[in-house]
C-alpha cells in the first residue's frame, strides 16, 4: 500500500479551518500517551499543561510577557519567510538591538526624560535591522546562503553581549559582576495593568506589529511582491520587482522587529544587560512562524499557544513532577503534527491498493 | 437540631484537626539554575533537596523547577512558586538575585533564599555562600606538593568574581608551598561542555601543565587527565568514580545542612534575615577523599584544611596584585566587600583578565 | 611527544564528529533535501551510543545502535518532509527540538556514570614511529572510518552512476522524475545515510570524545556540520578540509588562551564562527563556483505529479 498526494486545484477552506484542530487533538493524544508511559496520569498532566495556566490572572499577564518577544520576531520571521529568505539569525538580531537600545541608560544615565525610552525603541530597532542587513548584504553581493550567515552570527551577537557587559558596559557599582547598571524609571518599559501582573508594552508592540504586517501582506501591493518573489522569482522579476530589494526589505523588517523584542525584554522584563537575555527566543519564533503559518494573525495565537505550552510544561513539573525535557519534546510533538496536517490543506491523500499501475510512474511533468 | 449542630461541631473539629495538620507540613522549594543531570552545581544543590526530604521525611513537601533560564523567566518560576504554597524558596544562581528580590517584596510571608548573591532588598529575604575558595587553596598546596613542573592548568569558566577568587586562592595556595609556581588559565566561556572542557585540558597539558583543575562541571577534564597519566581535581561533585587514580580530591559543594538548618528555621518559626558565607568550619565546604596523592601533600592538605577551620583567611597578606602593587600587607586579611567582587589577579597568574 | 604532534591529535579528534556529521548531511542535500535536524539526531545518536555501550560493555555495540538510531529518527523526517511534503526547514527545526528533549529523558539515568571508551588502535612498530606514529597509525577506529567514509562519498557521488542519480535527482528533480528515477526513494535513503551518519557522530562524542554523557552535550555542533557543507561548496574532500579547519581554530584559540595571549576569550572564541563567514563569502562569491555545486533542487519540494 502506498500513500499518495494529489494536489489540490484550490486550497481546501475545510482543512485550512480544520488544520490547527487535527494537530491539537493529535498532540494530546501523543502527549496522552507519553505521559501513560512516564507513568503519569495522562489528564492531569495536560490539564495542567494547558488549563491550569489559564485560571489565574497574573498567570495570564506571564503568558503575555512570555509570547511577546515571540510573536514580534515570528511576525518579522513570516515577511522572511514568504519571500523565501531563511532568516535563522533572528535571536542575534535581537540580541544586537538590546545592545543598540540600551546605549541610552547605560552610556548616559545623566539623561533622564520621557523622550529616552522612545528613543531607546527605535534605536534598538535601527540595531536589529542593522545587524539582519549583514546577511542580505552578503546573499545579495556575494550570493552566500544566508541561513548560515544568519546562525553564524547568532554566536558572534551572544560572544559580543558578553564581552560588553563584562568589560566596557560593566556596572561599576555591581561588584564586579557581569552585568550593566539598572535602567532607570524614564528607560523602563512600563506594565500595562501594573496592579494584576507583569506584562509590558512589549505585547502591546507585538499585536501591532502583527496587525500592521498582516495588513501589509494581504492588503498592499508590497505584500503581493513579498509572496510572489517567495513562490517564484521569475514570475517577480517579469512582473518587473526587484529580488535584491526584497531580500534587504525582508531582513531588515524582520531585523527591526527583532530588535524590538530585544530592548522591549531587557527594558520591561529585565531593566538591565546581562550575558543572557534570551532563552532561545530567535529560535523559538521560528516555530511559532510556522505554527502560524506565515501569517501574522495566525501568529498571535501561535505565539500564544507556544508559551501556554512553556508555562504549563512549568506547572507539570511541580505540580506532578514532569521534567523539562518532556515539555520540550512535546514541543516538537506539536509541530510536527501541526506541519503534518497541514498536508491536508494542499494535498488530498490517496492509498494506492497493491496494484500499481505503471504506466503512470513513468509519466511526469517535465 | 441537636443533629445539625452535633455535625457542624464535627465538621469544624475535623476542619481545625485537619487545618492543624497542614501548617506542620512546610513546603520547600528550590529553582536550579541548569539541569539536575549536571552531575555538577545544580546536582549538588538538589543533593541537599533529597538530604532535606530524607531529613524530615513527612513533614516536609518538596518542589523544584531545573534549568529555569535567568531572566524574565526566572520572576515567574519564582512567582509561581510563591503563589503554589510554598514556605521557603531556594534561588540557587546569582543570575536569580533581582528576580528573587522582587517577588519578595510580594509575598512577605514566604522565605526567599538567594545563593551566592548580594542583595537583601527585604526581610524575608536571605543570601547564602559557600567559601569554595576555601578548597581551591588546600587544591593549591596539594598541586605545588605533587607538580613536578611547577605549572598547573585551570579550567575556567566566565571571569566572575567568584571563579577569580577561586584562581587567586589556588594560586596563593600553591605558593605558600613552592612560591615560584605557575598556573596558566583557559576560559571555556561555558560552565558546561564536554567537549570544549576536554579540549581545554588536551590544550593544558600540551603546554605542560602536570595538574589540571577546573571550575566547569562536566567531568571531561578528569577523563583527558586519566588518559595522559596527570592528576586532577573534581569540581563540585566527587568525581572520583571518572577518575579513580587521577582525583587527588574534589571540593563538593555539601549544601544539605544548610537547608536542613533552614528549613527547621521555618518550621520552628525562629528563621530570620541573614547573610551567610560558610566555610569549612561551617561545614559548607566539604573535600573529597584525599587519594592519589603522596603522604607528604596529604599531610600538607590537612594541616592546611585544619589551619582553615581554626580560621585562617586564605587572602591573609603579605599579597601583590597581578601587577606588582601590593594589595595586602602582612597579616591583613581581605575584607568579604573586596572579594565578593575580586577582579584582579594576584602575582604569578600568566594570564590577562578582561577589564 | 611533541607539542606539534600533539595538538595535530586533538585538532583531529574534534574534527572527526564534524566531519562525520557534515558527510552525511552531504549527501542528504545533494538529493536537494535540506534537513536542519542534525542536531537532534546527533544528540540522539550521543544517547544511544552512551546507553548501549554502557549497558553492554561493548563500544562497538553502542555505535551500531546510534547509527541505527540515527536512521530511524531520520525517518520521521523523511516521512513528513518527503511523503506528507511538509516545508523542510520547519521540520528539520522541530526534529531537532524533540531530538533535544527526547534526548534528555532518555538519559536522565545515565548522568554521573563514566561510559565505555573505545580505544586507539594500536599497530606494532608503526605506531611508534616519531612525529607521524601516533597520528597516523594510533588514532582511535573512527577517526580513520571519518577518512573511508569521505572518501567513500566521494567516490560513489562522483564515479558510480547511482551517484549521478542521486545528484541528478538533486539538481533537477522534475527531469529525473521524467527520466523515471523514483525521486522519493532515493531520497528517504539519502536522509536516513544522514541520520545514520549524525547518529554516529553524536556517538563518537560519548564513546571517544568524552565518555559520559550530559544533557545537550552536542553543544551546537550539528549547526557547525550543516555550515560546512555549505562552506565545502558540496564537495566531499572540502567538507574534511573544511572540519579540520574548525577545529584548528577552535583549539587553536584554547592555546593561545593558554599562552597568556591577552586577547579577549570572547574574540578568540568567536573566530571559528567568523571563519566560517568569511570562508563563506569568499567561496560563494565566486558564483560560477557555487551554481555548479549547488544543488539547484535544494529545499524545493517534490510531488510527483501524474
Amino acid at each position: 500500500m502506498r500513500i499518495e498526494l494529489v494536489k489540490r486545484p484550490q486550497h481546501s477552506a475545510l482543512f485550512s479551518a480544520l488544520s490547527p484542530f487535527i494537530a491539537l487533538v493529535l498532540t494530546l493524544i501523543a502527549g496522552a500517551i507519553m505521559f501513560s508511559m512516564l507513568g503519569k496520569n495522562p489528564v492531569d498532566a495536560l490539564y495542567y499543561y494547558f488549563v491550569d495556566p489559564l485560571r489565574e490572572v497574573w498567570s495570564l499577564h506571564e503568558l503575555a510577557v512570555k509570547a511577546a518577544p515571540l510573536i514580534l520576531i515570528a511576525v518579522g520571521l513570516s515577511v522572511c519567510f514568504l519571500s523565501n529568505n531563511w532568516n535563522i539569525g533572528a535571536e542575534g538580531q535581537f540580541i544586537a538591538g538590546a545592545i543598540a537600545g540600551s546605549v541610552l541608560p547605560v552610556m548616559y544615565p545623566e539623561f533622564q526624560s520621557w523622550v529616552v525610552l522612545p528613543l531607546m525603541l527605535i534605536m534598538g530597532m535601527i540595531g536589529g535591522a542593522a545587524y539582519a542587513s549583514i546577511p542580505a548584504l552578503l546573499k545579495t553581493r556575494f550570493n552566500t546562503n544566508e541561513i548560515l550567515t544568519s546562525l553564524m552570527l547568532v554566536y558572534v551577537a551572544q560572544l559580543l553581549l558578553d564581552w560588553m557587559v563584562r568589560g566596557p558596559w560593566r556596572n561599576p557599582e555591581g561588584l564586579n559582576f557581569p552585568e550593566t547598571r539598572t535602567f532607570h524609571e524614564y528607560a523602563v518599559l512600563p506594565e500595562i495593568w501594573a496592579s494584576s501582573g507583569r506584562a509590558h508594552w512589549g505585547f502591546v508592540f507585538a499585536l501591532i506589529a502583527a496587525v500592521l504586517v498582516w495588513f501589509m501582506l494581504s492588503r498592499t501591493l508590497r505584500g503581493f511582491e513579498v509572496k510572489v518573489l517567495g513562490q517564484s522569482p521569475r514570475a517577480g522579476r517579469f512582473a518587473g520587482f526587484s529580488s535584491t530589494k526584497m531580500v534587504f526589505f525582508a531582513f531588515i523588517v524582520s531585523g527591526a522587529l527583532a530588535g524590538l523584542a530585544g530592548i522591549s525584554e531587557v527594558s520591561g522584563a529585565i531593566g538591565q544587560l546581562r550575558p543572557s537575555i534570551s532563552p532561545g527566543y530567535g529560535f523559538t519564533a521560528i516555530i511559532v512562524a510556522f505554527l502560524g503559518r506565515l501569517n501574522p494573525l495566525g501568529i498571535i495565537a501561535a505565539g500564544l499557544v507556544l508559551a501556554l505550552s512553556y508555562l504549563g510544561g512549568e506547572a507539570a513539573q511541580i505540580s506532578i513532577g514532569v521534567s523539562d525535557k518532556v515539555a520540550r519534546a512535546f514541543q516538537g510533538l506539536l509541530l510536527f503534527f501541526v506541519l503534518g496536517a497541514d498536508t491536508l490543506i494542499h494535498y488530498r491523500i490517496r492509498f494506492i491498493g497493491s496494484a500499481p499501475r505503471s504506466a503512470e510512474v513513468s509519466h511526469g511533468n517535465a | 437540631m441537636k443533629k445539625t449542630i452535633l455535625s457542624i461541631a464535627t465538621a469544624a473539629a475535623v476542619l481545625s484537626f485537619g487545618t492543624l495538620a497542614a501548617e506542620a507540613k512546610v513546603k520547600a522549594c528550590w529553582i536550579y539554575v541548569g539541569p539536575i543531570g549536571d552531575f555538577g552545581y545544580s546536582y549538588q544543590h538538589h543533593q541537599g533537596l533529597l538530604q532535606a526530604k530524607e531529613k524530615f521525611g513527612d513533614e516536609l513537601e518538596t518542589a523544584y523547577l531545573e534549568s529555569v533560564p535567568e531572566g524574565a523567566d526566572a520572576e515567574r518560576a519564582i512567582e509561581r512558586f510563591a503563589r503554589s504554597g510554598c514556605n521557603i524558596i531556594f534561588t540557587t544562581s546569582f543570575g536569580f538575585m533581582d528576580a528573587t528580590n522582587k517577588v519578595a517584596g510580594k509575598f512577605p510571608d514566604v522565605k526567599f533564599e538567594h545563593a551566592t548573591g548580594y542583595k537583601r532588598e527585604h526581610p524575608n529575604v536571605s543570601t547564602y555562600n559557600s567559601k569554595f575558595h576555601e578548597g581551591r587553596y588546600v587544591q593549591g598546596v596539594i598541586a605545588a606538593k605533587m607538580s613536578k613542573t611547577g605549572v598547573a592548568g585551570y579550567i575556567a569558566s566566565f571571569p566572575i568574581p567568584e571563579v577569580v577568587m577561586g584562581i587567586d586562592a589556588f594560586m596563593l595556595g600553591a605558593q605558600s608551598v613552592n612560591p615560584d609556581f605557575k598556573v596558566k588559565v583557559v576560559w571555556a566561556n561555558t560552565w558546561i561542555d564536554p567537549g570544549k572542557e576536554a579540549d581545554a585540558a588536551k590544550a593544558l597539558i600540551d603546554q605542560g601543565v602536570d595538574i589540571i583543575t577546573q571550575h566547569t562541571d562536566s567531568t571531561a577534564p578528569m577523563q583527558v587527565a586519566t588518559e595522559r597519566g596527570i592528576k586532577a581535581f573534581g569540581q563540585a561533585s566527587d568525581m572520583i568514580k571518572f577518575g579513580p587514580d587521577t582525583q587527588l580530591t574534589a571540593i563538593v559543594d555539601d549544601w544539605g545542612p544548610y537547608y536542613i538548618e533552614r528549613i527547621q528555621a521555618v518550621m520552628d518559626g525562629t528563621w530570620q534575615q541573614q547573610d551567610v558565607w560558610g566555610g569549612m568550619k561551617e561545614g559548607h565546604v566539604v573535600m573529597a577523599p584525599y587519594t592519589n596523592m603522596s603522604d607528604d601533600a596529604k599531610k600538607a592538605a590537612e594541616e592546611a584544611e585544619a589551619k582553615i577551620k581554626e580560621g585562617f583567611n586564605p587572602f591573609t597578606g603579605p599579597i601583590t596584585k597581578q601587577d606588582g602593587t601590593e594589595w595586602l600587607k602582612p597579616g591583613e586579611v581581605a575584607d568579604n566587600g573586596t572579594l565578593l567582587g575580586l577582579n584582579f589577579y594576584v602575582k604569578g597568574v600568566d594570564d590577562k583578565l578582561p577589564q | 611527544m611533541g607539542m606539534l604532534e600533539a595538538i595535530l591529535l586533538t585538532i583531529a579528534t574534534a574534527a572527526t564528529p564534524l566531519l562525520i556529521a557534515a558527510i552525511g548531511e552531504l549527501v542528504v542535500e545533494r538529493s536537494g533535501v535540506l534537513n536542519l535536524g542534525v542536531e537532534g539526531m546527533m544528540v540522539m545518536g550521543a544517547v544511544t551510543g552512551f546507553g548501549v555501550s554502557l549497558m553492554t560493555g561493548s563500544p562497538w555495540l553502542g555505535f551500531l545502535a546510534a547509527i541505527a538510531v540515527g536512521a530511524l529518527f531520520s525517518l520521521l523526517f523523511a516521512f513528513l518532509t518527503l511523503t506528507l511534503v511538509t516545508n523542510q526547514v520547519a521540520t528539520g527545526l522541530a526534529l531537532t527540538l524533540l531530538g533535544l528533549g527526547l534526548s534528555g529523558m532518555l538519559g536522565e539515568g545515565f548522568v554521573g556514570m563514566p561510559g565505555v571508551k573505545l580505544g586507539n588502535i594500536h599497530i606494532p612498530v608503526l605506531t611508534d614511529l616519531p612525529v607521524v606514529g601516533k597520528l597516523l597509525f594510533g588514532q582511535d577506529p573512527i577517526f580513520y572510518l571519518s577518512l573511508l567514509l569521505t572518501g567513500g562519498v566521494a567516490y560513489f557521488l562522483f564515479r558510480t552512476r547511482a551517484g549521478l542519480v542521486l545528484r541528478s535527482v538533486g539538481d533537477n528533480h522534475a527531469s529525473a522524475h521524467a527520466l523515471g528515477t523514483n525521486v522519493i526513494r532515493i531520497r528517504y535513503l539519502a536522509v536516513m545515510f544522514g541520520g545514520a551518519c549524525a547518529g554516529m557522530a553524536g556517538a563518537y562524542l560519548s564513546i571517544v570524545y568524552t565518555p559520559q554523557w550530559v544533557e545537550n552535550m552536542t553543544a551546537g555542533r550539528g549547526w557547525i556540520a550543516l555550515a560546512l557543507v555549505v562552506f565545502a561548496s558540496w564537495r566531499p574532500w572540502r567538507v574534511l578540509a573544511g572540519a579540520y579547519l574548525f577545529g584548528a581554530v577552535t583549539i587553536g584559540q584554547l592555546h593561545a588562551q593558554a599562552l597568556g595571549i591577552g586577547v579577549p576569550s570572547q574574540l578568540l572564541s568567536s573566530l571559528p564562527y567568523l571563519a566560517t563567514v568569511v570562508v563563506l563569502v569568499l567561496i560563494s562569491g565566486n558564483r560560477r563556483l557555487t551554481l555548479v555545486n549547488t544543488p539547484a533542487s535544494l529545499g524545493r519540494p517534490f510531488v510527483p505529479d501524474r
